[in-house]
């Protein structure tokens, strides 16, 4: 099996928090805590508002992983960055590395005492025992180990919200985005390395400034 | 020479003892590593169509779900 990823589709997602709602309903995460969260740009700009769903992307080389002092990331053999609760000292270093603010802080106690890290699992639990009260306490549910894929990815309304097998959601974003008629400069090595402009169209010789005919 | 080699050795055994480290980090010898999550979780909530500990099964059974997100499946 290849690794676990989550895409989100932009040009599908319309903001309706199903993802949100249905991780916390899942883990019951407390208040204040959001391990999905619904991010907009151009908001309130007619026909630029573009939406996506931001949770842990579970990196392959994952600065959260690099930058905590008390190493308590492990990666699993699906590809699913995780923590040990037990080990977490809740510094705060990887909410900074993080590039998508994956970690989360829940406040609790009078003066808003810093509690340990909580992030997306991926809907795989901790170190714990699979399925077992003291993982759903610490963790939430682990949905992989009952054979089923990420709750916000499977109750995404649009489909916007892809998770699974990093070949399979791949293939199903590539079949989307070769239906509306796009190719490289959506998907693949245009959108990595961006084209040369005008790559189909390549001036004559004598056009190009500077250049001897 | 020759019997003098048994006392050479073990006077570089224990000249050579303190370049060993042991891993004095907070958290050696932790163990982290999750189950493998084919081997099904301790609750009743596992899908029916598919046995806990049939690794084969368990990636066939994301698999398929994974391929219930692609509606073009479903509409053509």
């Amino acid at each position: 099996m290849a690794r676990m990823k989550f895409i989100c589709d932009a040009e599908r997602c319309i903001e309706c928090n199903g993802c949100v709602t249905a991780c916390k309903n899942e883990h019951e995460v407390p208040w204040g805590v959001n391990r999905r969260r619904v991010v907009t740009v151009n908001d309130g700009v007619i026909g630029q508002e573009k939406s996506i769903s931001v949770a842990c992307m579970h990196c392959s080389d994952a600065p959260c992983m690099a930058v905590c002092p008390v190493d308590c990331f492990y990666r699993t053999d699906e590809g699913v960055v995780l923590h040990d609760k037990d080990i977490c000292i809740g510094c705060g270093y990887c909410s900074y590395a993080c590039p998508f603010g994956a970690p989360q802080f829940p406040s609790n106690g009078t003066f808003g005492l810093r509690g340990k890290m909580d992030k997306c699992t991926f809907c795989a639990g901790g170190p714990e025992a699979d399925g077992s009260k003291a993982e759903f306490e610490k963790y939430g549910r682990n949905r992989l180990a009952e054979g089923k894929l990420p709750a916000c990815a499977e109750m995404c309304s649009t489909k916007a919200l892809l998770g699974g097998d990093g070949d399979v959601v791949a293939d199903i974003f590539r079949n989307r985005v070769l239906r509306r008629g796009k190719g490289s400069e959506v998907w693949g090595w245009g959108t990595a390395y961006g084209k040369p402009p005008n790559a189909e169209t390549a001036p004559p010789a004598a056009a190009v400034p500077g250049k001897k005919s | 020479m020759r019997p003098l080699l048994p006392f050479v050795c073990v006077a570089a055994l224990l000249a050579l003892s303190a370049c060993g480290e042991r891993d004095q980090a907070m958290t050696a010898g932790r163990h982290k590593s999750a189950d493998e999550p084919w081997r099904g979780a301790q609750n009743g909530f596992a899908v029916k169509t598919w046995t806990p500990s049939d690794k084969v099964g368990w990636e066939t059974q994301l698999r398929q779900r994974a391929q219930a997100q692609n509606e073009y499946n479903k509409t053509n």
